[in-house]
């Protein structure tokens, strides 16, 4: 009778610890359960991408597609190579779309923004954007203000 | 000048011979014959003593130390306007660092030292020799369970830990504080990553307790059999426990989340 | 008129010796526990060793038991040397033996049953049933039929030490060891363990070895001596044999005189001196 409730104890406190687990996998640390379904690489040469780390998101309307896998310098372009590797169902994006960095929120994470254009074909594995735009950088917005106060 | 030399080549040989002496009892009683299985009632109720009867202790820290998170980093976040972030701050820092280490810490002084004193009191009243004269070898009828039992219950413990933890902080953000819930929780999961921090604090936990259980069970079956020996031992086992689980903690992080 | 005739005939002979010890030598640390100890257990009977304390009785039989390594000699069991025996070999040789510790050692986190039990459980496949049965014959002899159901905490240490009996019975072993069984008991306790260690020894045929310094409880109910001290065996026969040695060592070891050989005072410098001189006490 005493190892009976010691046992039911015992599962109970086993299953509170997986249970623990698995709030933390699902509720604190959001992670998608959903098997991914593949990805494909893109890539895409900036002048500056500022503060942007691996593992950022890559989002289209705010919806996130994809994330960056590496951050390189490409040494003919002297430019930076981002590589993306978005969802394989995210399988829809033209050829002309562009890519910028963004800032979420003011003082937030950097994240690549794709806007898609209007072209017919569509991006494939290891096709490149070719319309970037850099990331937006405090000093070189605050050193334009101060130019156009000068020149006023 | 030649004497001091001598002590501390004494001292370092005797701590080389402790340390040699509980690689053995950890070989004995898990690497060579493991055979949970067998002694899976024994199991259970070292984990009963060692994780339930723990349970009550992580829980209450828990939910104080999330609260306490909640209220510092609200009072630090709001002078940046960031106060949102909370739930991302308090997250990170309860998954990485506070709940693998401060559960490591109170299991080491709650459950460590009891299995010291238990293994050490048995080994006073003869227990573990009259094991031995029966013909049943007390590493593995005596060590094994509670080593198992350790290894097994400082993750669940900490994970515990950190889920209330984390809901401790959401009642003092979202309640008290008036932080929009689902700012609170989207700001988290945006943040955490399942791998690299809810794994990591996982894999530290593992560590942690396999450390601090191993020091306890060696620390009660070679102490001296007296009331004081015993006394000493206990005080040891919560003593190296701890530097070793800060230490280690130290040694992890760099590992893991350092960019090396 | 017992004690006479045995007195008379008996001398342990290699015919029926359990154990033997040859030339045993052991030490702790730097000091000579034993120093050449040879002697022989006879089959059947209760030989006790006797000696002041700390001259390591219980040290000989974790030796006996093999939960000790001698530094040489030789401890044999019925031809086995124990201490060159691997661990598995030694703990089948401990199926045949049992041991009453001096504290009694039952398992706390059982009650009275299932310490007595737990050796049968570890070494026989018996169904339960019949393990009850066992378990209850062997209270049953040491009078504690009805305490099944306790736990150790709940024993008094007269009580607790009949339980450790039945435990150390339970498979019956052909040697009993017990550590001091007289030890820290009220006159009652002590009568009845007496009587029990005879009765059993008697009706089960096992060899007891008896560890103790209590001289009177012991003489009656020996039926050879071993007197060690300093690591050697000083003397040695039957009781009544004993009680005639004129060595000074044994005389005072045998009536409990205060002073002797052994001396009553710690080696100090000399008392008058001492009192007269100022410090260096501390």
């Amino acid at each position: 009778m005493r190892m009976r409730t010691l046992e039911i104890s015992v599962g109970a406190f086993m299953l509170i610890g997986f249970l623990a687990l698995i709030v933390l996998a699902l509720n604190v640390s959001g992670l998608n359960m959903a098997p991914k379904s593949g990805s494909y690489k893109l890539y895409a040469n900036f002048e500056n991408i500022g503060g942007l780390t691996t593992r950022a998101k890559v989002a289209m309307s705010g919806v996130q597609i994809g994330e960056v896998r590496a951050i390189r310098l490409d040494p003919r372009l002297l430019m930076a190579e981002v590589e993306l590797e978005i969802y394989a169902d995210v399988d829809y994006l033209s050829t002309d779309s562009s890519a910028m960095i963004l800032t979420s929120g003011l003082l937030g994470q950097q994240y690549i923004g794709i806007i898609p254009g209007g072209d017919e074909e569509v991006l494939g594995e290891g096709d490149f954007i070719f319309n970037t735009q850099s990331a937006l950088v405090l000093e070189d917005l605050v050193g334009k203000f101060l130019m156009n106060q000068v020149s006023e | 000048m030649i004497d001091r030399i001598q002590r501390l080549g004494h001292k370092t040989l005797s701590k080389l011979a402790a340390f040699g002496r509980s690689g053995q009892i950890l070989l004995q009683s898990v690497v060579a014959r493991p055979a949970p299985l067998m002694m899976l009632p024994l199991l259970i109720k070292q984990i009963y003593f060692v994780g339930v009867l723990s349970l009550v202790i992580i829980v209450v820290s828990g939910a104080f130390i999330g609260m306490v998170l909640g209220l510092q980093g609200y009072t630090i976040l709001v002078d940046y306007g960031s106060e949102q972030a909370v739930g991302q701050m308090v997250a990170l820092s309860l998954l990485r660092e506070l709940a693998p280490v401060v559960t490591a810490l109170l299991f080491a002084g709650r459950a460590g030292s009891a299995l010291t004193a238990e293994i050490g009191l048995m080994k006073a009243t003869e227990q573990l020799a009259s094991l031995e004269m029966i013909g049943v070898d007390p590493l593995r009828r005596i060590i094994a369970p509670r080593l198992y039992a350790g290894f097994i219950c400082m993750p669940l413990l900490s994970m515990i830990f950190a889920v209330v933890g984390i809901w401790g902080a959401a009642v003092v953000a979202i309640d008290w504080l008036g932080i929009y819930s689902g700012a609170y929780w989207a700001n988290m999961q945006q943040s955490v990553d399942f791998w690299n921090d809810v794994v990591n604090g996982l894999i530290k936990a593992v560590v942690f307790g396999f450390v601090v259980t191993w020091i306890a069970v060696y620390q009660g079956y070679d102490c001296i059999p007296t009331s004081e020996g015993i006394s000493q031992a206990t005080t040891r086992t919560v003593v190296y426990s701890s530097l070793a689980v800060l230490g280690l903690d130290f040694i992890l992080t760099a590992l893991m989340f350092g960019d090396f | 008129m017992d004690a006479e005739k045995r007195a008379s005939v008996y001398r342990p002979s290699p015919q029926d010796t359990i154990i033997e010890v040859t030339d045993m030598t052991f030490s702790r640390g730097s000091r000579k526990i034993f120093d050449g100890v040879s002697l022989r257990i006879p089959k059947g009977k209760v030989t006790a060793i006797m000696g002041p304390s700390g001259t390591g009785k219980t040290t000989l039989l974790k030796l006996i038991g093999g939960q000790l390594l001698p530094d040489s000699g030789e401890i044999r069991l019925e031809g086995q040397n124990i201490p060159g025996l691997s661990r598995r070999e030694l703990f089948v040789v401990r199926e045949r033996m049992g041991m009453l510790f001096q504290s009694g050692a039952l398992f706390t986190d059982m009650n009275v049953f299932d310490n007595v039990a737990f050796p049968i459980r570890v070494h026989t496949q018996l169904p339960e049933d019949m393990i009850r049965d066992i378990v209850l014959m062997k209270l049953n002899a040491v009078g504690l039929r009805g305490a099944v159901k306790l736990m150790p905490s709940e024993l008094s240490g007269g009580m607790a030490r009949r339980v450790a009996l039945a435990r150390a019975i339970a498979l019956d072993p052909d040697i009993v060891m017990y550590d001091e069984p007289f030890t820290g008991q009220d006159p009652i306790a002590m009568g009845v363990l007496v009587n029990l260690i005879k009765r059993l020894n008697e009706a089960l045929g096992h060899s007891s070895i008896i560890v103790s310094h209590d001289i009177q409880e012991t003489l009656s109910i020996a039926d050879y001596i071993y007197l060690l001290s300093d690591g050697k065996v000083i003397a040695e026969g039957t009781p009544e044999e004993l009680r005639q040695v004129e060595s000074e060592k044994v005389r005072q070891f045998v009536e409990g005189l205060p002073d002797g050989p052994v001396p009553f005072h710690y080696p100090a410098p000399d008392y008058v001196e001492q009192l007269m001189s100022t410090g260096e006490t501390r």
